[in-house]
């Protein structure tokens, strides 16, 4: 049940720390969906994010921002406590090209947490097609990077971590 | 892209600042090139818009990983026979220190130009070039050239 409240918090809250993020709003990055360890993010199709214009594909970064975005959250929903997170590296393999005129939308899972590292592996595709990846992605993240953290996540994920630990609670 | 076609066919070089001009993903993150004879620096200037952390403030990591794919797309436009940009394969970036909120630059190196694909090493740093914040090494799938150039080469 406390996972589900994780997943409804995230739901609810999550965008109000991805508005705080001026980047993020500027090519309207959003939080689908998330649960312990994973993260649903999307960035809707459009004409400023195309890298070739003979085509309209939308540009490679804006795919690596939405699978870094992505992978972060991930790796917040992982961790015990709250905790800033620095990206050590990041790897994007593109498969194919993004269809112009549609939403691209991320998964990322972090499936392992160290005590200093996060590993982070993730996934951009169209509607709900995981299995055929426009990208995939892995990524290393250092924990406690530096003490300064976003305030608006630092607040949303203490309520997220709360519910987490409500759960381990009861087991 | 007729810009580089149109390049290839006056025998000329590329107009990379017309290149970025017609690039919309460019043009938003607001990245200029600078030139000085062959030597291509890209410049990412600073914007509000660009940052991922307020709080430090930092560059969001995906804006200095876009800022470096797109700084290998344009050297190889720029070294290119063909008239399409070259497409990334995968793209690997080390982040090195936190992008602090002013420019930022990038240059590239092609460490191998093959047939169909180039290999590339990308590097990027602010007030300080022996301080890179981050740097990247990728793979590009290269347009095939015209036929018309394979022809007379052939």
């Amino acid at each position: 049940m406390d996972e589900d409240k994780l997943t409804k918090m995230v739901e609810e809250s999550g965008n109000a720390l991805i508005q705080h993020v001026p980047h993020a709003r500027a090519i309207g990055l959003k939080i689908v969906t998330a649960k312990k360890d994973h993260a649903w993010l999307e960035v809707p199709y459009a004409p400023h994010l195309v890298g070739n214009p003979d085509t309209g594909v939308i540009h490679g970064g804006v795919i690596t921002t939405l699978l870094d975005n992505a992978s972060g959250v991930a790796v917040q929903l992982a961790l015990p406590e709250r905790s800033s997170i620095a990206t050590l590296d990041l790897r994007i393999d593109y498969m194919r090209p993004a269809e112009p005129g549609k939403t691209i939308k991320a998964h990322a899972h972090c499936y392992k947490v160290t005590q200093n590292v996060a590993f982070v592996r993730g996934a951009a595709y169209h509607d709900e097609n995981e299995d055929e990846p426009i990208a995939t992605s892995v990524g290393t993240f250092m924990l406690a990077a530096n003490r300064a953290t976003p305030v608006a996540m630092a607040a949303q994920m203490a309520k997220a971590l709360e519910a987490k630990d409500n759960k381990k609670g009861d087991a | 892209m007729d810009l580089l076609r149109k390049a290839r066919e006056d025998g000329g070089t590329v107009d990379l600042n017309a290149l970025i001009d017609a690039i919309p993903y460019a043009k938003f993150l607001g990245i200029t090139v600078d030139q000085k004879g062959t030597e291509i620096t890209t410049v990412l200037n600073f914007e509000e818009k660009l940052i991922g952390n307020p709080v430090l403030p930092a560059l969001h990591g995906g804006v200095i990983g876009a800022l470096l794919e797109m700084t290998a797309i344009i050297q190889l436009a720029y070294d290119a026979k063909g008239d399409a940009l070259p497409k990334p394969i995968d793209i690997t970036v080390d982040y090195l220190r936190s992008g602090r909120p002013i420019d930022t630059y990038a240059r590239a190196r092609v460490t191998k130009h093959g047939r169909r694909v180039a290999n590339v090493q990308v590097e990027a740093w602010q007030e300080d070039r022996m301080k890179p914040i981050a740097a990247a090494h990728g793979h590009f799938l290269l347009a095939p050239p015209p036929e018309s150039t394979q022809d007379a080469a052939g």
